[in-house]
């Protein structure tokens, strides 16, 4: 018998045999015993400076790898400060693990210093989570945490264990077989579910392909391509599936929802069949619900069985990993359209005539100013289709969607459901970690990289070269937006000052990295290259750009995808709005 | 919006009951009543949840319960295809004219008196909602002075031809 070991070298031991290689996060009393056994372990432990940064850098390492992403940090604040990255993991599907430290469970539920019960304040936003008051219960939880993060729909997972747990001495055994008899994943549709769509996409005359983020979890992306080459139908990825198709392709009709494409959004409502590929119907998409694609009818594919129906009643659900289901659907199809196969001419000459008439673009600013949209247009294009942009939230993230170029899966990182500001600079430093020879972009607002900038320091320090474009528009912009269109250009408190205040160059210097500013179209060009060429520091570039640049098109909240404006001038008049 | 009678088995884990709370919570579905207890096996317990949704909702609500990692099981239980109790403790004032009749309605309805005082009576009573019910709106006129319902368990009838029996995960 093997000689007994800490709670604490059992939890390391059980990361290494569950393939950790890389984890995010600070140390504090309670996690205090596990810090000692990661001093020796295998596992890379980068030291971040605040909790969320340990829980976006695990998020964007996860979305650039397809592994499951680590975090971890101490009892109280520690873990609180790790709920917004476990909500927006959550919500994005995206699979990471976060352990944290708890009080002795002795002093469980008695107000114990740093003591917060986050079991229970992160049931709501976790997929799954643990109390491990055992030490004997490590291995096991650990497995099955990183099972449920990275299997079915992947989702965020906790861990937390007391602190004397950790400390007490067991002998370690790594589970062999897992036993979680109310998890079990479907991962083939039925063979009725997949005849039953065939039958639909033989019978479509206007079907589009609707493809959400699910086709880059399932890692589908070349049997997409074969299913919409054999269908011929038009394709539409959605905010968190940019990549999923390429751009560059001609049945690509962009992106649907609040700020997509007229030809994509419009190819939605007037489909007679919409093809739903790892979507949800999130509001952003359809607009208001009741007048979203009021004629087509609905293959809904999904992992989840309970997404079938939440929001859009469906034709036939198709419940099962991407890949089995249209690996399933593809010879189903072949055998349909060998009698008939649609003729999607006079669709094709409708979706055309709405991406020629309406194609994306924006307005040079007539004051002398960059405009936004040109610097993210010129960074897609210098940097190519084989970096990694990742965004915050706001006009800069739906800028980035629109203007620069997706080719390839896992090359857009953004937060997308949660909605989450600051998320760029720590998602982009955990991508960076995960795929190190990879040139890793942060596309960030002058407001979200206020909030969580100080991991530019964690990238200095460890060698995590990552390059930010900071557009800086001075403003909370995408609120700015709003207060333009919907509230009479009161702009209350959307006024960052931020060309004054703080100076981005010179804080960039001051965390170790390499600071530049453009102020002039003339250099957009020329300071991307020289950002390019510096490989050895995390770079900064502030970009100083038109303030009262507007994403357009857009779909006011609330409203049907009907009433999609292009441009501000040809805007109805919005009487009323909802968030 | 109609009533339905959820059967749930769970994992007997700590914190299962705060999961189910939680998702019904933030997920905006009405429980009308909730039951837990231990089933034959001691690693698993039942709850019976009595819901108050829309028909759409109704698989909604069973979809993402069954989501969490904790959940065995769930299936309606149909009223017809099931045995469905609820328990009842009522005191109701009584004086020595009325003390008869209450204890006649108390035959009536099969319950029982489990304790008496001088101006009072506690009746014990097992039954559907309905049964309930309508003990409650005989005895309401004599005056009741403070009751308590548990929430509804049920279990579904011995198997017979054409019923659907979904076996539980073992």
């Amino acid at each position: 018998m093997s000689a007994k070991i800490t709670g604490a070298q059992s939890l390391v031991k059980s990361l290494e045999s569950a393939g950790v290689d890389v984890m995010f996060g600070i140390p504090g009393g309670a996690i205090l015993p596990a810090y000692d056994p990661i001093f020796d372990s295998s596992i890379r432990h980068i030291l971040v400076r605040h909790e969320q940064g340990a829980g976006h850098a695990a998020t964007g390492y996860a979305q650039a790898t397809g592994r499951v992403g680590v975090c971890i940090a101490t009892s109280g604040p520690g873990a609180t400060n790790l709920v917004t990255p476990l909500a927006d993991a959550q919500m994005d599907s995206v699979p990471i693990v976060a352990i944290t430290g708890q009080v002795a469970a002795a002093a469980i539920g008695t107000d114990a210093f740093q003591e917060a019960d986050i079991r229970g304040i992160t049931m709501p936003v976790t997929k799954h989570n643990f109390l491990i008051t055992d030490p004997r219960d490590i291995p096991r939880a650990i497995a099955e945490a990183f099972h449920i993060a990275g299997t079915g729909r992947p989702g965020s997972v906790l861990v937390d264990i007391a602190k004397d747990a950790l400390i007490n001495l067991v002998d370690y055994e790594w589970p062999t077989s897992l036993s979680l008899p109310g998890y079990n994943p479907i991962m083939d549709p039925t063979p009725e579910s997949v005849r039953d769509a065939a039958a639909l996409i033989a019978e479509s005359k206007s079907p589009v392909l609707y493809v959400g983020g699910g086709m880059i979890k399932s890692n589908a992306s070349a049997e997409l391509m074969k299913l919409a080459e054999l269908t011929g139908a038009p394709v539409v990825t959605t905010l968190m599936a940019l990549g999923s198709f390429p751009d560059s392709h001609p049945q690509h009709l962009g992106m649907p929802g609040m700020h997509g494409t007229v030809a994509a959004v419009t190819a939605l409502q007037k489909a007679d069949l919409l093809i739903t590929l790892g979507a949800r119907f999130d509001d952003r998409v359809t607009g208001k619900l009741s007048s979203f694609a009021p004629n087509a009818k609905i293959i809904h594919a999904d992992i989840d069985p309970a997404e079938i129906g939440k929001n859009r009643i469906v034709d036939v659900a198709l419940v099962g990993d991407l890949k089995a289901t249209i690996n399933a659907l593809l010879p189903a199809l072949q055998a349909k359209f060998k009698n008939s196969k649609p003729d999607l001419t006079a669709w094709w000459a409708l979706c055309n005539s709405w991406r020629n008439k309406y194609p994306l673009g924006f307005d040079e600013p007539t004051d002398g100013s960059v405009s936004p949209q040109y610097v993210i247009q010129r960074l897609g294009q210098i940097v190519g289709p084989d970096a990694i942009y990742v965004a915050g939230v706001g006009q800069h993230q739906m800028w980035s969607s629109q203007f620069v170029q997706y080719e390839k899966p896992r090359t857009w990182i953004n937060s997308g459901g949660l909605g989450t500001m600051g998320f760029a600079v720590p998602a982009a430093m955990g991508a960076k970690v995960g795929a190190p020879d990879t040139v890793v972009w942060a596309i960030d607002g002058d407001g979200c990289f206020q909030m969580t900038n100080q991991e530019l320091v964690t990238c200095a320090l460890n060698n995590i070269p990552i390059k930010v474009a900071i557009i800086n528009n001075e403003s909370l912009g995408m609120v700015r937006q709003w207060q333009t269109l919907f509230y009479n250009q009161r702009y209350s408190n959307t006024d960052l000052h931020s060309k004054r205040i703080p100076d981005f160059a010179k804080l960039a210097e001051a965390m170790g990295c390499v600071g530049l500013r453009c102020e002039s179209k003339e250099d957009v060009d020329r300071v991307i290259n020289e950002a390019m060429a510096i490989n050895d520091r995390p770079v900064v570039v502030d970009f100083s750009v038109h303030r009262d640049a507007m994403v357009w098109p857009m779909v006011a909240a609330g409203t049907s995808n009907d009433d999609i404006v292009v441009a501000k001038s040809m805007a109805p008049i919005w009487d009323s709005q909802e968030l | 919006m109609s009533t339905h009678t959820l059967s749930v088995l769970v994992e007997n884990s700590p914190g299962v009951l705060a999961r189910i709370a939680s998702l019904f919570s933030r997920r905006g579905y009405n429980i009308d009543s909730l039951a837990v207890g231990p089933t034959e096996d001691p690693n698993v317990s039942r709850m019976t949840i009595v819901v108050n949704v829309e028909g759409h909702a109704l698989a909604q609500v069973i979809q993402q319960t069954d989501k969490l990692i904790n959940v065995l099981s769930i299936i309606e239980l149909d009223p017809i295809a099931s045995v469905q109790r609820e328990l009842l403790l009522v005191k109701v004032s009584t004086t020595p004219e009325t003390r008869s009749q209450v204890l006649e309605t108390v035959q009536l309805f099969r319950a029982k008196v489990v304790d008496v005082a001088q101006d009072a009576v506690t009746i014990e009573a097992t039954g559907n909602s309905e049964k309930i019910q309508a003990l409650l709106r005989v005895l309401e006129p004599y005056g009741i002075k403070e009751l308590v319902q548990s929430g509804l368990v049920a279990m579904e009838r011995g198997l017979k031809p054409g019923i659907s029996h979904q076996p539980d995960h073992d």
